[in-house]
C-alpha cells in the first residue's frame, strides 16, 4: 500500500503517454547523459567488432567492413533506470541477427547468454533470446546522425525493450557464453534483466 | 534473472521528515527519521515515490547528503524550474510529513576511508551532495578512528553561479578550516562578490591542473554535476594524464544544464 503524499497532484499526462510508459517512468523531450566514468574515444580508423563464440573462435569487422554489413532502421522508445523514458528515438545499425548470420559462416554458433564488452571497461550480460529476433542492433547513427561519443558512440548496443544500461555504450564485442555472468551494473545491485514493465530496476526486484 | 534470487528486495519505507533546512534560495535539506534504515555509503542515491489521491505516482532519485554515522538520512533537493517532484519537495513538504523512499541504491559512485590515498572531488551545482557526504564521511571517520589524515588528503573543487548559490558553503569552510588536509576551492561562473579573488570561470584543463595531484599519485576522483561540466571535467583529467578507472562521474540534469 503506497503511502498519499500529501497536497501531492503531479502532472498528469494524456492517456496516449501514460500508456507508453512504464511503471515509475516520466517522459523527457531531452536526451539525457549517464555514464560511469569518462568518454572513451576511439579513432575510427582504431575500431572493430568481434564476435566471438561459446568455444573462442571470433568473426571480427572493421568500420568499414561493419558499416557495409546490410543495415536496419528502427525508430522506438527507450526506458533508462533512472526514470527517464525517450519516445520515437530513431536509430540506424546492424541487427544482431545479422551479425550471427555472418558469423555463422565462421562456424560460430549460438550460446544461451550474451556478454557485451566495451571501451572503457563496461560490460552488461543479456540471455541471447533477447538480442535476436530483430530486438537488438549495434547502432551507429542516431536521429539521422552519426552517434555522438556521449550517447556512446561510434557504435552502441541498441536493445530498446530492456532498461536502458543494457543498451552498452562503445560496445566493441559480443561474447557467446553457455551460462549467465553479471556485468557492470548488473554486480552493483542493478537487477540482472531489467524489464522496464515490470519494473525491475534492481537486484530483487521481481 | 536466476543471478537475483538471493538478493533481497530494496523495499519502500515510509520515512517522517524531521526537519527542512534552508540551504540556498533553490535549494534545501530534508531531514529523514527512515525506519530500519540499513544504512548506505558515502555516494548512493534513493529514490523517492509520491503518490496522489488518485493512485497517481512519480518517482526520482536523490542523492544522500548525509554521511553513514548519522543515524538520520538527509535528503538535499534542488527546486528545478517545470519540475514535477522537486516542486513538491521543496514547497510542500514540512516537518512531520511522511515520504515514500528506498534505498540504498548504486555501488559505484561511492567512496569510504578504506580507500587510502588522496581523494578529489569535482562538483557543480547540486551535484555537491554525494560529494558532500563523502567528506562527512571523512570527517567523522577519520576522527573516529585517530586516524593519519595527511594519509588521505582531500581537495574539493566546486562550482557555483553564484557566492549565495553554494550549497553548505558555511559547513565548507569549517570543515577545510580545522582540516590542514583538506582544500576546498570555489569557482563563481556567473556572479562574483566584492573583492572575489577566487575563480570565476567553468572548470577547466588548467583549474583542474592547478587544484589536483599529479596523476603519479593515483587520486580517487569524482566528479558530479550536470553533463556538460561532468564530460568537461573527466576529458581534462584524461588528457592530464589521469587513469579513466580512477574517475567515476555521476551526471544529472537536462542535456545542457550548466553550473
Amino acid at each position: 500500500m503506497s503511502l498519499i503524499s500529501r497536497g501531492f497532484r503531479g502532472r498528469r499526462q494524456s492517456a496516449e503517454t501514460a500508456g507508453r510508459l512504464p511503471p515509475g517512468q516520466y517522459e523527457t523531450r531531452d536526451f539525457p547523459v549517464l555514464s560511469a566514468g569518462p568518454t572513451p574515444r576511439t579513432a575510427l580508423t582504431a575500431w572493430n567488432f568481434t564476435l566471438q563464440g561459446a568455444d573462442g573462435r571470433l568473426a571480427r569487422w572493421t568500420w568499414d567492413e561493419f558499416v557495409a554489413l546490410p543495415r536496419q532502421t528502427t525508430t522506438t522508445d527507450i526506458h533508462c533506470v533512472t526514470k527517464w523514458s525517450k519516445f520515437g528515438t530513431m536509430w540506424e545499425g546492424i541487427s544482431v541477427d545479422t551479425l550471427l548470420a555472418e558469423a555463422a559462416k565462421h562456424g560460430i554458433e549460438p550460446s544461451p547468454y550474451v556478454l557485451a564488452r566495451c571501451d572503457g571497461g563496461y560490460t552488461t550480460n543479456l540471455p541471447l533470446a533477447d538480442v535476436t529476433g530483430g530486438k537488438a542492433w549495434i547502432a551507429f547513427s542516431y536521429d539521422g546522425a552519426p552517434l555522438p561519443p556521449e550517447h556512446g558512440g561510434p557504435a552502441r548496443l541498441l536493445v530498446p525493450h530492456l532498461y536502458f544500461w543494457k543498451s552498452a555504450k562503445w560496445v566493441r564485442e559480443l561474447r557467446l557464453m553457455e551460462s549467465d555472468a553479471p556485468g557492470f551494473w548488473e554486480s552493483l545491485g542493478y537487477h540482472n534483466y531489467g524489464d522496464p514493465w515490470r519494473e525491475q530496476r534492481y537486484a530483487g526486484d521481481e | 534473472m536466476s543471478l537475483n534470487v538471493a538478493a533481497p528486495r530494496i523495499s519502500w519505507r515510509h520515512a517522517t521528515v524531521i526537519e527542512v533546512v534552508p540551504e540556498t534560495p533553490r535549494t534545501r535539506t530534508l531531514v529523514l527519521d527512515v525506519p530500519e534504515w540499513p544504512g548506505h555509503r558515502a555516494g548512493q542515491h534513493v529514490d523517492v515515490r509520491l503518490t496522489a489521491e488518485d493512485g497517481y505516482q512519480a518517482e526520482r532519485s536523490y542523492s544522500i547528503a548525509s554521511p553513514p554515522e548519522e543515524p538520520r538520512l538527509s535528503l538535499t533537493v534542488e527546486r528545478l524550474k517545470d519540475g514535477e517532484v522537486s516542486p513538491y519537495l521543496s514547497d510542500e513538504l514540512r516537518s512531520g510529513d511522511k515520504l515514500e523512499l528506498r534505498g540504498p541504491i548504486g555501488g559505484y559512485f561511492v567512496w569510504d576511508i578504506s580507500l587510502s590515498g588522496p581523494l578529489l572531488l569535482v562538483g557543480g551545482g547540486s551535484g555537491i551532495v554525494p560529494l558532500m557526504a563523502m567528506l562527512r564521511h571523512r570527517n567523522a571517520a577519520l576522527a573516529a578512528a585517530n586516524m593519519e589524515r595527511h594519509l588521505m588528503p582531500a581537495r574539493l573543487l566546486y562550482s557555483s553561479r553564484g557566492w549565495d548559490e553554494v550549497i553548505y558553503r558555511d559547513e565548507l569552510a569549517r570543515l577545510a578550516d580545522s582540516d590542514r588536509t583538506l582544500e576546498v576551492r570555489h569557482t563563481l561562473t556567473r556572479d562574483q562578490p566584492a573583492g572575489w579573488t577566487g575563480f570565476r570561470r567553468r572548470i577547466d584543463r588548467a583549474m583542474l591542473e592547478e587544484i589536483s595531484w599529479p596523476p603519479s599519485e593515483q587520486p580517487r576522483v569524482f566528479v558530479c554535476g550536470p553533463t556538460p561540466l561532468v564530460e568537461a571535467v573527466a576529458q581534462s583529467l584524461v588528457e592530464l594524464g589521469h587513469q579513466p578507472a580512477l574517475i567515476k562521474t555521476e551526471r544529472f540534469g537536462p542535456t545542457g544544464g550548466s553550473v
